[in-house]
């Protein structure tokens, strides 16, 4: 066997190995946004576009989605519509030049509405409730805090379809069916187990000596965690408050079994914007993609913590 | 450190903000407001035109909540089980009717019709029992037939006038290329048509409901199996199902059903119901069309394949009977709501004979014999012909107040063979009865 | 920049400790008691939103309650359980989720692993790419379910396009979420295109945890790369790569979301995963003792494998 005088480490790669891990790699992710780009193309496209086969990559874009998805709006007969007042605003325009007449905005608004509230704040009370364990689990020797914490760790282990059943019964006990704050207590309690978990890792980072100092002062330890704890943790409380933000806007199950319509957000709500006697595939695309825009923004904002973020603070580079 | 207490509070502002607004349940001043629900279709859009009527007469605000035909049965099943006062008037599906008169979700509206001489009579009979009565054939009455609807046929008449097309048809078939008959003409037509290049682009010979998660392929299958000998249960022993649903006829009924979507539906359309229908009718992707009738209003205005295009014939027969799929719905008032009084005068005011007349002609479907045995009626509308005849040839699936389940197994053991090519369709039918048997057992009825 | 200003405070402060008995007169809470008021409201939360249900669960699980009939539950034993484990059509949706777990775990994890070696050579833009490829994995997995319908769509969708693009296939002659042999393939497909890029990211911090030196080493023993991979690099990833199967293998075996928008189980109920099962045993036919006992079953089954799985992980860690 011809020996090569000095085999190059694993760790060094040959300028040549480096491009052809380039092109795999770049190939990759350009297939892998695909998907995306086309959604995002077709929320552009007019409907006759969008149902064009073969399928169409040029195409002359417009709005039309956009104002399907936020508008209602009726099928009249061009007699009808020529006797209406000019149309005053330009989607007004778009609709009428479809014979379409806009009768009042749709039900997405409520829904993206629902998206933020419920998002916001399910997350923050879970930041703040997962705030305090997370120090209390750091800094105190907290009686069986292996078990306490793997139990907390195991509720994220149940399968959300399998507690929904009971909690469906016990939400329409309580008058909690199909309401925000019902909504928001369910998704803190789901993303109050991540919190801590994240914010424990990002807790133990901050050295000890600065509290110890500060308690030698005489301060408090509650104000020690509030001059000294809490400043230094913003990074780590701003990435794990995206993290629950993420979840909550995400979710889909709990959403859709414990609400009708007042409580809803847009996940369970997507797949039925339905336009007038067929599927409106360019209204559900503009809807997909105003409601993926915010996590893809999130993801590029957090690319430094994601590790940590998806593996509960497990793995950290 | 005082940026901290200031983003620190900041974030506490917003959290209570958001919680108060999320603890603040719809709030609303209420002035005087009905709210009215159905699912939303085109028809939903013609009643909010009509409903302006009712709001000039009386003053009463008509706000309207829609839901999609797939989550239109959970959502308000959920809402009423629930007893929830969201909706005070609601146009429920005709299934409904059996849950809804013994768990007591609609008013019951004998009195109210008697005191307001809202006489029965005075509607199609099919109507009267499918979407107001409970028990069937009793004279208990739930709601108002509000929406007359059954499944029919579109077609593309100028596809069907083509000389070359027809001399090829009669030339295979010996007979002319016309709207079919019996399901076995429909299978010739659907098959003479698939594959064939017209206006430039393949086509497909039908259309057919496939729809798995709430209703679809059942709504579609019963229209074959109908007409060749299946029934929910034997007329004389009521609930004995074994040997009526799983009969010999009933299985072939289902493999005629299989063929047509086999040779003739488009690709993909495995999972489809109404709205993708309407989509490949009007892309010009198919001849025949199976849909609603409430449909079929938007469908001859269509620009593109409307007016001269476009023609409708009533559910084939089959050699065991000639029926069709009861659609439609009652306009009910619901128990739970807190203007069940102003509800009433909803229902009053929509029965009046002038309203049901501007109701079809606005885009609804009223079962008003008036309106709908008219002779203006007749000639109309292109498609009133067959629409009455359909209406007067109806059968609708249970409407027990368990018919979820019932229809899910359905839906389960038709999709299972029809889509998934599972096993026989006498295997399907005889399972199917087995899952009925257990549902009833657990209704507390225990049929042999 | 903090750490210089307590040093200066406690510097100062350290001056100034004469003042100090004044301060320290004002006392706190004790740390015990802080500790217990931080952990309870978390733990009460979770007890409610958690313990408390999955114990009604299983207290439901044992009766015949259907939470859409008046009826109070009447208990029926392990008749639930029984009829749950005999039946036929309960075992072939467990087979079909354990076909879709494995399947997507074995991509992700060939796929992943891969992506994450070639990342780690470390070319120009690397970081750049590797932001783009996160991306499918922190959308919603309803959302994305929905709209690969639109890209699967057999005459206006892309996917078949570009298939019979490339391969001269007609694009109309399959389909992918309509055919029974193409489907459970299909939910494979969309799950490893969401989650290849969690297997990545866990794999590449594996990569990049184990120190130069060792490679140095090898390279002074003439090791030649192919026994440097499987040498050092396999055994350092491992306990990496086995973490996120761990994670992977517990989300895919409950997955509902993406699947119930993408094929709804279908065609007929070939892609029927149990979570589908039971929701339509839920609430769709309100069999609420019987989904009560799929659920338990489901539960036991995820904690019991969870369990050995993390035994197993923790010894190779040791290795």
């Amino acid at each position: 066997m011809s020996v090569n005088p000095s085999p190059r480490p694993f760790s060094e790669p040959s300028p040549l190995s480096r491009s052809l891990a380039a092109i795999v790699v770049v190939l990759y992710a350009v297939v892998s946004i695909l998907p995306l780009a086309w959604i995002g193309a077709t929320a552009f496209k007019s409907q006759e576009d969008a149902i064009a086969y073969p399928p169409k990559l040029i195409f002359k874009p417009t709005l039309e989605g956009f104002v399907d998805l936020f508008t209602v709006q009726t099928h009249q007969a061009p007699e009808f519509i020529a006797k209406l007042p000019p149309p005053q605003t330009w989607y007004e325009k778009i609709a009428r030049d479809r014979d379409m007449v806009i009768a009042g905005p749709s039900r997405v608004v409520e829904r993206f509405l629902n998206s933020l509230i419920i998002g916001f704040g399910s997350t923050i009370l879970a930041t703040f409730l997962g705030t305090l364990a997370a120090y209390a689990f750091s800094r105190f020797r907290v009686p069986m805090a292996d078990d306490l914490l793997f139990f907390i760790l195991s509720t994220r282990m149940m399968p959300p379809i399998a507690v929904a059943v009971p909690i469906y019964m016990m939400y329409r006990w309580l008058g909690l069916y199909d309401t925000r704050i019902g909504m928001i207590l369910l998704y803190t309690a789901v993303n109050v187990s991540l919190a801590v978990w994240l914010l424990k890792g990002f807790i133990d980072e901050i050295p000890r000596e600065y509290e110890e100092a500060a308690l030698v002062d005489g301060y408090t330890r509650l104000q020690a965690f509030r001059k000294v704890v809490l400043p230094q943790a913003v990074t780590g409380i701003a990435a794990t408050s995206i993290f629950c933000l993420i979840f909550s806007w995400n979710e889909y199950a709990f959403n859709l079994l414990l609400t009708s319509s007042a409580a809803q957000t847009m996940p369970p709500f997507i797949p039925f914007i339905i336009g007038e006697g067929g599927q409106n595939w360019p209204a559900v695309a503009a809807g997909t993609t105003l409601f993926l825009l915010p996590i893809v923004i999130f993801t590029i904002a957090l690319r430094k913590h994601l590790l940590r973020g998806i593996t509960f603070g497990a793995v950290r580079k | 450190m005082r940026m901290s207490r200031t983003t620190l509070s900041l974030a506490c502002a917003a959290g209570t903000l958001a919680m108060t607004l999320g603890a603040a349940s719809s709030a609303q001043a209420e002035g005087k407001s009905l709210t009215l629900c159905w699912a939303a279709w085109d028809p939903a859009n013609a009643l909010v035109e009509l409903d302006k009527d009712f709001t000039k007469q009386t003053g009463i605000e008509m706000k309207h909540e829609f839901v999609p035909w797939t989550s239109y049965a959970d959502h308000f099943i959920n809402l009423l089980n629930s007893r929830s006062s969201e909706c005070d008037l609601i146009i429920g599906d005709s299934q409904w009717i059996g849950g809804a008169a013994e768990n007591k979700w609609y008013v019951k509206l004998n009195d109210f019709f008697d005191k307001n001489k809202i006489s029965m009579d005075t509607f199609l009979p099919a109507t009267v029992v499918g979407y107001a009565e409970w028990p069937k054939n009793t004279p208990n009455y739930w709601g108002l037939p509000a929406m007359a609807d059954a499944v029919g046929w579109t077609y593309r008449k100028d596809w069907f006038a083509k000389p070359e097309l027809r001399a090829e048809f009669k030339a295979k078939y010996n007979r002319e290329l016309e709207p079919p008959k019996t399901w076995d003409e429909l299978l010739d037509v659907a098959k003479f048509f698939t594959g064939k290049e017209i206006d430039g682009k393949k086509v497909y010979g039908s259309y057919i409901f496939t729809e798995r998660g709430s209703e679809g392929i059942t709504m579609g299958v019963t229209n074959a199996m109908y007409n060749y000998g299946f029934d929910y249960m034997d007329p004389k022993q009521p609930y004995h199902m074994n040997g009526v649903v799983n009969s010999a006829g009933a299985a072939k009924g289902m493999d005629v059903y299989k063929e047509l979507f086999k040779c003739c539906q488009p690709p993909g359309l495995t999972n489809a119901y109404m709205s993708e229908g309407l989509d490949a009718f009007k892309s010009g992707e198919v001849a025949m069309q199976m849909n609603w009738y409430a449909f079929f209003p938007g469908l001859a205005k269509d620009p593109n394949v409307g007016g001269d295009k476009i023609g409708f014939f009533k559910n084939p027969a089959g050699p065991a009977g000639d029926f069709t799929q009861l659609g439609g719905q009652g306009l009910s008032v619901v128990a739970a709501s807190k203007n069940v009084d102003d509800a009433l005068l909803y229902i009053k005011w929509f029965a009046q004979p002038e309203i049901q007349q501007k109701w079809t002609d606005l885009g609804g479907a009223s079962a008003s014999k008036a309106v709908l045995l008219s002779d203006a009626y007749k000639n109309s509308v292109p498609y009133a012909p067959s629409f009455v005849e359909s209406m007067g040839m109806v059968k609708d699936f249970w409407a027990e107040p368990l018919y979820v389940p019932l229809l899910l197994d359905m839906q389960n053991r038709v999709h299972d063979y029809v889509v998934a090519d599972k096993g026989t369709s006498q295997k399907a039918l005889d399972a199917l009865v087995k899952d009925w048997l257990k549902v009833f057992k657990q209704e507390g009825k225990d049929p042999s | 920049m903090n750490g210089t200003n307590a040093t200066r405070t406690l510097v100062d402060r350290r001056a100034m400790r004469t003042a100090a008995p004044a301060a320290r007169a004002a006392r706190g809470l004790s740390d015990r008691s802080i500790a217990w008021l931080f952990i309870l409201p978390t733990m009460a939360l979770l007890l409610a939103i958690n313990i408390f249900p999955l114990i009604w669960a299983i207290r439901l699980s044992f009766t015949g309650f259907m939470a859409n009939l008046p009826a109070p539950a009447g208990f029926i034993g392990i008749d639930n359980y029984v009829d749950i484990l005999t039946d036929e059509d309960v075992w072939t949706n467990f087979q079909i989720t354990a076909h879709f777990v494995f399947w997507t775990i074995a991509l992700q994890v060939v796929i992943g692993l891969g992506l994450a070696l070639l990342i780690n050579h470390k070319f120009r833009g690397h970081s750049f790419w590797t932001t783009v490829i996160l991306l499918p994995m922190m959308l919603s997995p309803a959302v994305v379910g929905n709209f690969w319908t639109l890209l699967f769509q057999p005459q206006i969708g892309p996917f078949n396009y570009l298939i019979g693009f490339f391969t001269g296939i007609a694009p109309s002659s399959f389909t992918m979420i309509g055919s029974v042999a193409l489907a459970p393939w299909t939910i494979v497909l969309v799950n490893t295109w969401m989650w290849t890029p969690y297997v990545m990211l866990i794999c590449l911090a594996g990569l990049r945890s184990i120190p130069d030196y060792i490679y140095e080493a090898a390279e002074v023993d003439r090791a030649s790369p192919l026994r440097q991979f499987w040498s050092i690099t396999l055994p350092m990833v491992l306990p990496f790569l086995m973490l996120s199967v761990l994670f992977q293998a517990i989300q895919s075996f409950v997955m509902f979301d993406m699947v119930n928008l993408l094929t709804s189980g279908g065609p007929g109920s070939t892609t029927e995963l149990v979570s589908i099962t039971l929701k339509r045993a839920a609430f769709e036919k309100w069999e609420t003792g019987y989904a009560s006992a799929l659920a338990v079953i489901l539960f036991v089954t995820i904690f019991g494998a969870a369990n050995v799985y993390v035994r197993a992980l923790n010894w190779v860690k040791q290795q």
